[in-house]
């Protein structure tokens, strides 16, 4: 396996202010890797300087082997890019836009038509060709985009935030497309804040107050120390009135923490305490459906790594 | 180094065709401009409403009235019966201008003594003051001539007379003078607006950034976008030129193959001035603001309209600065003065060093904007 992306203390700082804070990061070739974190994290900034749009402040990364700095038009010529606000132009058609795209990537006369073939059988907007952009859909319009930015077959896609803005069943369907293209062989970058997303990643990495705090695959992160302590146990608890009941358990000794997970509440406690816990809620009057064992989600890794890094950075500043 | 280039001027091409909001720019704006200064703004003043309060009333005093209205430059429309009505038609309004004759005018006159004829102008449009002063000066100053030369009989006439001849222009028509300036002003706001709203527009569609992560290079991206509004521009000035020749019968005395040259020159710097434009910018809105801000001082600074010997310093340095003067004085002096190259040379040749400078300045700008 070879790294597509290689960045070594990656910095970039507008003024005073640090966007993107020391992040080495390695994405294998093949992969998805997902990007996580809060808004203005830093998540935009970092595909910015990846493609080289944005000088980094510090650092350096490398992306397909070429320096993001000194090398950026050989990196352009390989990677595509898809930003939040699917930048098509509305007033040309499906294939005036791919043609658009086709001619600025250099491709030859002769294969560009077979080229546009190919990515609208990908994307499958063949019924489309002469709509208007500004006449397709927010799913469709998304589609365009990714097609645009495939028609050249690049190796490496950075989608950032693809998603944002599009219903549920155009959501499914892209990621569909994207383990479609990464069967091809193409590695993305993919930046989201939804932890359905991140779960279907092969990577994830979680950007928080510009630092790069964890790495890996979503088994690994689930597996961490810092996720799942020694002696400790995740469970999943299904009671009436939440609200309370989670400020309840909360209070007990040996309950780590408590959150609200749509319709039950999730857990991390002393290992094999779930019968205590039972008897505690019902003296309590709470009336307990259901006290089972479960593994973490990685909302559940992340929101304890950010809990950590606030804590750290509360005491930090006293 | 103009990688991507054809394909810019093939989607710009699209998008000017596409866009009822350039075609409306490109069309409907020269239109209502041509039409707004061709016709109605018209210097020459005439029939200056005129109300008159004539306490003499005999043959003299009528005689006096009757030169005024033959001149054109008055339109009697009332007659006061006090200094105090005659006040109010002029505050209210309703004339702009009141003549008084007082009840011994004629006697004066026969008994030889000097005369006083009261001239009331409305000041508040400075022109049509200075029109009607000019006017009545010269009406008061031929009559004086005429009882003199019947008092004096055998003079003949004043000693002195000026015999003007109007070299260029000589009909001295407004439209002659007014409507190539036009084709100067109107050249730069289409082909600056254009330019910057066509690449504000893609900032704000975000299709920039996207052009920007693809390897079309900067020089084939800004060359791409200027030509095309280039040739708009192009275009405009040849149908301009021919609505000035065929409309408004302006005829062109110098060489138009000349006149081409140097607009391309012109040309040249507005397209900078758009692209400088779209450099700072965020959105159309600001683009249109800023536009005009560089519009308006071409308008009122450049000559067009007023003329610039009479500025104060600063505001004479001011329209120094500014393309539109050079073009201008390019245009009038091939149009009306028939001037060559000769005469006109070094206006072109400041215009294009501007367009140089404002073209660097532009281009630095592009490439931190988009870094």
């Amino acid at each position: 396996m070879t790294a597509v992306i290689e960045t070594r203390g990656l910095t970039r700082r507008f003024g005073h202010f640090t966007a993107v804070d020391h992040v080495d990061l390695s994405v294998e070739e093949g992969t998805i890797y997902g990007f996580l974190g809060p808004n203005g994290s830093g998540k935009s900034t970092m595909i910015r300087m990846l493609c080289g749009l944005l000088g980094p402040s510090d650092g350096n990364a490398t992306v397909l082997g070429y320096d993001v700095v000194r090398e950026s038009e050989q990196i352009k010529q390989s990677i595509g890019y898809m930003s939040q606000q699917f930048s098509l132009y509305t007033d040309l058609s499906v294939m005036e836009n791919l043609q658009f795209y086709a001619r600025i990537y250099g491709i030859p006369r002769r294969e560009r038509s077979e080229r546009i073939d190919e990515v609208i059988d990908i994307v499958g907007i063949g019924d489309y060709r002469k709509r208007l952009a500004a006449n397709l859909s927010g799913g469709w319009k998304q589609r365009l985009a990714l097609a645009c930015s495939l028609v050249h077959r690049p190796k490496l896609m950075f989608l950032d935030e693809p998603t944002a803005g599009i219903d549920p069943v155009a959501r499914r369907d892209l990621w569909n497309l994207l383990f479609n293209l990464s069967g091809r062989g193409v590695t993305f970058f993919v930046t989201t804040h939804y932890m359905d997303e991140a779960e279907r990643c092969t990577h994830v990495g979680y950007i928080y107050f510009s630092k790069l705090i964890v790495s890996g695959t979503p088994n690994e992160l689930k597996a961490m120390q810092d996720v799942r302590p020694e002696g400790t146990e995740r469970f999943e608890v299904r009671c009436d009135r939440l609200p309370h009941a989670m400020r309840a358990l909360n209070e007990f000794d040996y309950v780590r923490d408590a959150t609200i997970f749509a319709d039950s509440l999730h857990v991390l406690a002393d290992a094999h305490s779930e019968t205590h816990m039972k008897h505690d809620l019902d003296a309590q009057g709470f009336t307990v459906e259901l006290i089972t064992p479960v593994s973490p989600t990685l909302e559940d890794v992340f929101v304890t790594l950010t809990r950590e890094r606030d804590q750290q950075r509360a005491s930090s500043h006293v | 180094m103009f990688r991507g280039l054809s394909s810019i001027i093939y989607k710009e091409t699209i998008h000017v065709l596409r866009d009822p909001r350039t075609l409306f720019f490109m069309i409907l704006i020269p239109g209502l401009q041509l039409t707004i200064f061709g016709f109605a703004i018209d210097l020459e003043v005439r029939d200056i409403k005129t109300v008159v309060y004539n306490l003499d009333g005999r043959r003299e005093s009528r005689e006096l009235l009757d030169a005024f209205q033959h001149s054109d430059s008055f339109e009697f429309v009332g007659q006061a019966f006090s200094d105090h009505e005659l006040n109010e038609f002029i505050v209210a309004g309703e004339a702009r201008v009141g003549i008084k004759i007082p009840p011994n005018y004629t006697d004066q006159l026969i008994r030889g003594e000097r005369t006083t004829v009261q001239v009331l102008l409305d000041g508040s449009d400075s022109t049509v003051a200075m029109q009607a002063l000019n006017v009545a000066n010269a009406i008061a100053m031929a009559r004086s001539i005429e009882i003199l030369s019947e008092v004096l009989p055998g003079t003949g006439g004043p000693p002195i007379e000026v015999r003007p001849r109007v070299l260029f222009n000589p009909d001295m028509r407004t439209v002659n003078f007014m409507v190539p300036g036009l084709v100067g002003i109107i050249m730069q706001i289409v082909t600056m607006l254009l330019t910057a709203v066509s690449i504000v527009r893609e900032k704000e569609q975000g299709t920039l950034e996207q052009l920007m992560v693809t390897p079309v290079s900067r020089l084939g991206l800004m060359v791409g976008k200027l030509v095309p509004y280039g040739v708009i521009g192009v275009v405009e000035t040849v149908s301009v030129l021919l609505i000035m020749r065929l409309l408004f019968g302006v005829p062109i005395q110098g060489s138009v193959a000349l006149l081409m040259v140097f607009s391309l020159a012109f040309l040249f710097t507005a397209l900078g001035l758009g692209l400088l434009v779209s450099t700072i910018a965020q959105n159309q809105i600001q683009a249109l603001q800023l536009s005009f801000i560089i519009i308006m001082p071409s308008v009122l600074l450049s000559g067009f309209v007023f003329p610039q010997e009479t500025m104060p310093w600063i505001i004479w340095a001011i329209g120094q600065c500014i393309p539109a003067t050079y073009f201008i004085r390019i245009l009038r002096g091939i149009i009306i003065r028939g001037a060559g190259f000769e005469e006109l040379w070094l206006n072109a040749a400041i215009l294009t060093g501007m367009g140089v400078v404002v073209l660097a300045i532009a281009t630095a700008r592009f490439r931190k904007t988009l870094a």
